[in-house]
């Protein structure tokens, strides 16, 4: 029963992270019904940039990792700019926008390979090592300095989202573009947004991940993880992503504690052709009836 | 530059071409997307591989097996995941070439994620040459054929395709078994070139590289994915010299010709003997007029 407990834990402060990775994918596809394959990348830089920021200018720990979140969204958006925007401006079907978010991805990680190297790079360490004690339960400061920042980034966005003109404006152009830009929507402006969201998230969770395990360039491949959770949750929906993700964590510690942790990752990759099968919109994802 | 390094380029164009071939049926003339490719390749590799090693089947026997069985899997996979609209197809089949990959890394029996060395060494340029020559033989026939005419009218307009009465469900099926056909093959000369097998060789890079190489030469265009395998197949060593930047350039390319010519080189147009003729007629005609 202690074990068991233990793994939620662990499970839950790695689902909250795979939660800020989902909910970047869930944006981008919400507004722009692709997904969104260089958002690993994204995710990588930051963790680079938290990196860099802490060992070689030695900014104090909150100020590195604003700093990496606000870099990490002006890269997002500027792979927007570049890669999909000239895309969007023709209306070019959505396998177009895909095939160019892989040539972006592949371009960032051999970019980083070429120019910082491929070795893996240890976070100095920012918190004691020394978990909290809660009863017989081990909780790592880390741990809950994941869970705790996650949440709040979550919080904040959901209330930006639901509560704010932007937010308001940002739902009404992922029900529809079209009519949402005839009502004097700056679509263009909604875009560059969800990216700017979408990037600063995923650089705070480059950051987290990077402080939990190393950071290497091919880091961004685990987010391959929270875009099957966006996609469990149902794509272009927030809540399921959260949810979705949080599931996904906590089913991963329980394998990897309980069976092997080899065959964590081919569950996963399992877990998401079931869901295609059985229910393709995911938990709360809104119809797959293709957009005319 | 000796004949040893070219022909080495050329036989694995040729490995890469019968891969791709079944791509630009399924992609090109279909419109269906496949990140999941490699999974039916290493399928195919490893059928292949035991049945040479195992049994003692020659080569082409071997290959054809390998491919026939990628195929049969191919028919599960279809009747799952057909029925699903665009990207999620897409999506399922990401899922379902990262699981194939982690099963053989799983599986001792092959060697895991050690891989399986010794698979004895049968490729050469000639056969090679020649399967890759009835393969496109089998793939221009099927495509002047009814069945290649229903396939594109589905990439045209699926609704449209249907209420002229196709069965659209049945033609997606066809070009899917056929494409993972092709893969197999591929897949099984991939084992017998190299002598050594190891599931690492069909991650997602793989198929992403081969979804590329099917944009790169053209939407419904076979002329184009034979040109746009050779160059970039020839590409990556040409530039070897600088090394780490190779990968940079190619994911930069790759941004580039979405966005500048997202038809490809050929743009669904094809390189016949007939248009061959044409044109130099037309350089003879215009010949003469500057005379006359």
């Amino acid at each position: 029963m202690i074990q068991f407990l233990q793994q939620m834990i662990n499970g839950l402060s790695i689902g909250s992270v795979y939660a800020l990775m989902a909910v970047g994918y869930s944006l981008v596809y919400s507004i722009m019904n692709f997904s969104n394959f260089a958002h690993g990348g994204i995710i990588m830089l930051g963790a680079y940039f938290g990196f860099f920021f802490l060992t070689l200018f030695n900014w104090p720990f909150a100020v590195a990792f604003l700093g990496a979140a606000i870099c990490a969204a002006a890269l997002a958006v500027l792979v927007e700019r570049v890669a999909y925007k000239p895309l969007r401006m023709r209306n070019a079907p959505f396998l177009y926008f895909i095939i160019s978010a892989m040539g972006a991805s592949m371009f960032i990680e051999n970019f980083v390979i070429a120019t910082i190297g491929p070795t893996f790079k240890t976070y100095p360490a920012v918190f004691s090592r020394e978990p909290f004690r809660l009863g017989p339960l081990f909780i790592g400061r880390l741990d809950t300095m994941m869970f705790v920042i996650s949440a709040i980034c979550l919080a904040a966005l959901i209330y930006f989202i639901d509560f704010t003109k932007m937010g308001k404006a940002i739902q009404a152009t992922a029900f529809n573009p079209r009519a949402s830009a005839l009502m004097g929507i700056n679509t263009d402006l909604i875009v560059i947004t969800v990216f700017a969201i979408g990037g600063f998230l995923a650089g705070i969770a480059g950051v987290l991940f990077g402080m939990k395990y190393t950071v290497y360039p091919q880091i961004g491949f685990i987010t391959i993880k929270s875009f099957i959770a966006a996609v469990f949750g149902g794509l272009g929906s927030l809540p399921g992503a959260v949810i979705g993700s949080v599931i996904l964590g906590i089913l991963e510690t329980l394998i990897s504690g309980y069976f092997s942790s080899q065959f964590r990752d081919l569950i996963s990759f399992s877990l998401l052709i079931i869901i295609l099968v059985f229910r393709p919109i995911g938990l709360m994802g809104k119809s797959t009836e293709e957009k005319a | 530059m000796d004949w040893f390094y070219i022909k080495g380029i050329l036989i694995l164009s040729g490995i890469n071409l019968m891969a791709v071939l079944g791509l630009s049926l399924l992609t090109g003339f279909t419109g269906l997307f496949s990140f999941g490719h490699a999974g039916f390749m290493a399928i195919g590799a490893y059928t292949a591989a035991t049945m040479g090693i195992k049994l003692g089947l020659p080569l082409i026997p071997s290959l054809l097996i390998g491919g026939l069985i990628s195929g049969v899997i191919s028919l599960f996979i279809g009747k799952l995941t057909l029925n699903l609209k665009g990207d999620y197809f897409c999506i399922a089949t990401l899922g379902f070439g990262e699981a194939i990959r982690l099963i053989l890394d799983n599986v001792q029996y092959f060697g895991g994620a050690r891989g399986w060395p010794g698979i004895p060494l049968k490729i050469d340029l000639w056969n090679v040459a020649i399967i890759n020559v009835v393969g496109i033989l089998i793939l221009i026939n099927l495509i002047n054929s009814r069945h290649g005419r229903n396939m594109i009218a589905v990439r045209e307009e699926e609704l449209a395709a249907k209420t002229i009465g196709i069965d659209t469900f049945k033609h997606k099926m066809i070009s899917l078994f056929i494409s993972a056909v092709y893969a197999g093959i591929a897949g099984g000369m991939v084992g017998y070139y190299t002598g050594f097998l190891q599931p690492k060789m069909f991650s997602m890079n793989k198929s992403t590289e081969l979804t590329i190489i099917v944009i790169f030469g053209g939407i419904g265009s076979i002329s184009g994915s034979v040109l746009g395998t050779l160059l970039l197949t020839a590409l990556p060593e040409i530039l070897r010299a600088f090394a780490l930047w190779r990968l940079v350039a190619y994911g930069a390319a790759v941004i580039f010709i979405m966005i500048s010519r997202p038809e490809g080189l050929m743009g669904g147009k094809e390189i016949t003997l007939k248009g061959f003729i044409r044109l130099l007629n037309i350089r003879k005609r215009s010949g003469k007029a500057a005379e006359g």
